[in-house]
C-alpha cells in the first residue's frame, strides 16, 4: 500500500530542462510565471495523494489470477500539488477574457456576464430534459420567446431549435431541402457550393447523399452569378451560399441568386455564421433565402472553443417549415406551451423529417442568447452588427498599406478583414505572422483560410473591442508586416517569448506521444 | 528515361520494372508550404488507384493515389524531417516513393510532359 504523500516533498526535484534567456534562471521559471512538468514527473510514485484505509488483511482475496502484480504507477500527487498543476498549466492558455482573439469566421466577442447570471438562475440551471413538462413551462417559454426574437430578426416562418452547432445546423437544413424535394417525387442529386462558401457546406451536402459541384468566384470574391445559373438545372436539389461569405463581402447578388435556384426548382441554404455582420438590418427571408443556421455561440455571444458547446438553430422558409425535425414548442392561441414530441406529435407535423438530438437542442445557450437579446433589444443588435462593420472596416483600411488586401478595392468588408501575403520576403509565411503575433500577446487570426486567397489571414475583431485594443493591434501587425517584407529571420523561429518555442505541429498532430513512457529523469 | 504524368498531378520515372512516384510542381504550387508527408512502407503491395501516401501543408491535408500498381521497395526517408523538399524539388529530390512495376501496360493511359503541361493549362 502506498503512504500517504502529505507534504508534497520529493528528493532531488531537478531543475528545468527548457531554461533559456538573457538571465537564466536555476528553476527555469520566470519570475512568477512558473515552468510546469508533467503531472507523471510530479510528486513521487511511492505515495497517494489521499489517505485510505488500510485493506483488512483477513479479507478473502477473491481476484485469484487476475491481481494487480506491478504497482499501477499512477502520479502520487497530493490536493495542493495537483490543484497547483492544473492551475498553473490554465494559466498557459489564452482566452477571451484576456485579450483580443481576431480568429476569422469564428467571431470570438466578449460573453456577457449578464448572460452567465441568468444561466446560473436554478430555475434554469437545475432542469432536466426528462423533467414532467408541466415543471418546466418557465424553459419551454424561453424556447418560445428565442424562437420568435429569430424568426423575426431572419424574415423566416418558423425555426428548429435542437440542432448543436453550425455543421449539425446544416445538416438539418439539407436534410430539410431533401424531405421537400422527396415529398414532391423530385430526387434532385446535385448541391452547388460557390468557392466562397465556408469549408463545412460541401462536406454536409455530401454527407446528405448529394453529389457536390463548385460554382466559381468572380474576381471580386463573391459568387460568379452567370456561372451559378449557368449550372442550374433540373437535376439541381439546391445552392448553399454563406453570406457575407469567408472573404468578409456581403453576396450583393443574394436575391438574383435565389431567384434563379428557385426558378430551376432548387431551394437556397444560407450559411448563417456570419450573421453577426448583418443582424438587425438585412433580413436573410426577404433575400429568397429557404434555410439558415444561427450559430447563438457567434452572433448571440454565447461561450465556444473550449469554454462552452455551440448552438444551431435552423430557421426555414413557408416551402421548408413543414419538414423541420421534432421537437417542437407549440404555444396555442391560449397562450398555454406544449412540448410536440414522437409520443404526442398524432398527424400534428406529417412532414417532420424525423429528429436529430435525444432531447431539446442546448438549453444552456437558450438562455444566454435571450439574455443577449434582451438586454440589447433590437436597437442594440442593430448597433452591435455596425459594430462589428465598423471594427473590421477600421484594421482593413489601418492595414491595407503594408499587407496586401486582395479584396480591398472591392468597397468595404463586412465583419471580417482578408489580408494574403504577397509582398513578403522569400521564405517569410502566414504562419511566421501568426506566430510573431503570439510573441506580441495576440491570438493568431485565421490562417490559410479561405483558400481562395494565397497565404490567407482572415481577421475578426468583432465589436466588442475597444478602439484601444484595435490600435495596440494594428501597431503589432504593422511590424510583423515589415518584418516579413524585409525577411527578417528572427520571425521564422517566432514565439520566441511563449512557454514553448515554435512547435512542430504537423508531427504533434500525425506521430502525437499520448503515453507516459515511464521514463522519469528525476 | 520516360516521364509520365497523371490527372492527379503525380509524375512517375520509369527505369526497367522500376518506378519512382512524386508530386508535381503544379501541385506542389497548389498546396502550399507542405509540412508532413506520410510515404508507404517497403514491401506494401498497391493496386492502381489505392491510397499510398498522405501529404499535409498548411492549406489541406490529401492522399497520394497510386498511378499504377507495384510493390513498394523505398520511401523516401528524407521527406520525414524535411517535407518541404517537396515544395523545392518537387520533381527530384522530394519524390514520394519507389515501386517495382506489376504491369507496364497501366503506363499506356498516363500523359506525357506536353500533355501535362496542355491539361494543366487547360485547369487556370
Amino acid at each position: 500500500m502506498n503512504k500517504m504523500n502529505a507534504s508534497g516533498w520529493k528528493p532531488g526535484t531537478p531543475v528545468s530542462v527548457d531554461n533559456e534567456g538573457d538571465y537564466p534562471t536555476v528553476t527555469g521559471n520566470k519570475a512568477l510565471m512558473l515552468e510546469e512538468r508533467l503531472v507523471f514527473e510530479l510528486g513521487t510514485r511511492e505515495t497517494c495523494g489521499v489517505d485510505l484505509p488500510e485493506p483488512d488483511a483477513s479479507a478473502p482475496n477473491r481476484l485469484g489470477k487476475f491481481a494487480r502484480r506491478k504497482p499501477i504507477d499512477l502520479p502520487g500527487l497530493s490536493e495542493p500539488e495537483t490543484v497547483r498543476h492544473y492551475t498553473r498549466l490554465s494559466r498557459q492558455n489564452y482566452a477571451i477574457d484576456l485579450g483580443l482573439f481576431p480568429l476569422g469566421s469564428c467571431t470570438m466577442k466578449h460573453n456577457p456576464r449578464l448572460n452567465e447570471k441568468v444561466a446560473r438562475m436554478p430555475g434554469f440551471a437545475d432542469v432536466h430534459p426528462l423533467q414532467p413538462v408541466d415543471t418546466i413551462k418557465g424553459a419551454l417559454g424561453v424556447i418560445d420567446e428565442l424562437s420568435h426574437w429569430l424568426i423575426e430578426l431572419t424574415g423566416m416562418s418558423a425555426v428548429a431549435m435542437s440542432p448543436k452547432a453550425g455543421a449539425h445546423g446544416e445538416l438539418c437544413g439539407i436534410l430539410c431541402i431533401r424531405a421537400a424535394l422527396e415529398a414532391r417525387g423530385d430526387m434532385r442529386k446535385v448541391v452547388l457550393v460557390p468557392e466562397s462558401a465556408h469549408g463545412t457546406n460541401p462536406a454536409t451536402a455530401a454527407f446528405a447523399g448529394y453529389e457536390v459541384e463548385d460554382i466559381p468566384a468572380a474576381p471580386d470574391g463573391r459568387v460568379d452569378l452567370d456561372a451559378l445559373k449557368a449550372r442550374l438545372g433540373p437535376d439541381v436539389a439546391g445552392v448553399m451560399i454563406t453570406n457575407p461569405n469567408t472573404c468578409g463581402l456581403f453576396e450583393k447578388d443574394m436575391k438574383a441568386i435565389s431567384d434563379a435556384v428557385h426558378a430551376a426548382g432548387g431551394l437556397v441554404y444560407c450559411d448563417g455564421a456570419n450573421f453577426n455582420a448583418i443582424m438587425g438590418r438585412v433580413r436573410p427571408g426577404d433575400l429568397g433565402v429557404d434555410a439558415m443556421h444561427i450559430n447563438l455561440h457567434k452572433t448571440f455571444s454565447t461561450p465556444h472553443g473550449g469554454g462552452g458547446p455551440g448552438s444551431g438553430p435552423v430557421v426555414l422558409s413557408e416551402a421548408l417549415a413543414p419538414f423541420a425535425p421534432l421537437p417542437f414548442v407549440v404555444k396555442d392561441a391560449d397562450g398555454e406551451i406544449r412540448l410536440v414530441e414522437e409520443e404526442n406529435v398524432g398527424d400534428e407535423f406529417p412532414g417532420s423529417f424525423g429528429r436529430m438530438t435525444a432531447f431539446h437542442g442546448q438549453m444552456g445557450m437558450f438562455t444566454r442568447a435571450l439574455t443577449y437579446i434582451l438586454s440589447h433589444g433590437a436597437d442594440g443588435l442593430r448597433q452591435a452588427s455596425g459594430d462589428a462593420v465598423l471594427n473590421a472596416n477600421y484594421l482593413l483600411r489601418s492595414l491595407d498599406d503594408v499587407l496586401d488586401a486582395p479584396f480591398g478595392d472591392a468597397g468595404h468588408c463586412m465583419h471580417e478583414a482578408l489580408f494574403s501575403d504577397h509582398g513578403f520576403a522569400e521564405g517569410m509565411s502566414t504562419l511566421d505572422v501568426a506566430k510573431g503575433l503570439i510573441d506580441e500577446g495576440f491570438h493568431p487570426m485565421t490562417m490559410y483560410f479561405p483558400l481562395v486567397v494565397h497565404g490567407a489571414m482572415l481577421v475578426e475583431p468583432t465589436e466588442t473591442e475597444s478602439k484601444a485594443t484595435l490600435d495596440q493591434f494594428v501597431v503589432a501587425m504593422r511590424s510583423l508586416a515589415e518584418r516579413a517584407k524585409a525577411g527578417d529571420e528572427t520571425l521564422k523561429s517566432a514565439p520566441h517569448h511563449a512557454p514553448r518555442a515554435r512547435l512542430d505541429e504537423a508531427h504533434a498532430a500525425r506521430k502525437p506521444v499520448l503515453a507516459w513512457n515511464g521514463q522519469d529523469d528525476a | 528515361m520516360p516521364r509520365y504524368f497523371t490527372e492527379e498531378h503525380e509524375w512517375i520515372d520509369v527505369e526497367g520494372d522500376s518506378a519512382t512516384i512524386g508530386i508535381t510542381d503544379y501541385a506542389q504550387e497548389q498546396l502550399g508550404d507542405i509540412v508532413f508527408v506520410e510515404t508507404p512502407q517497403t514491401g506494401t503491395e498497391l493496386a492502381k488507384g489505392a491510397e499510398a501516401a498522405v501529404v499535409e501543408s498548411v492549406k489541406a491535408a490529401s492522399d497520394v493515389y497510386a498511378p499504377i500498381s507495384g510493390t513498394v521497395t523505398e520511401g523516401n526517408a528524407a521527406l520525414d524531417d524535411d517535407p518541404e523538399l517537396v515544395n523545392s524539388s518537387p520533381e527530384d529530390e522530394g519524390w514520394f516513393f519507389r515501386l517495382t512495376v506489376s504491369d507496364a501496360s497501366e503506363l499506356e493511359g498516363l500523359m506525357d510532359e506536353a500533355a501535362y503541361k496542355t491539361f494543366c493549362e487547360g485547369l487556370d
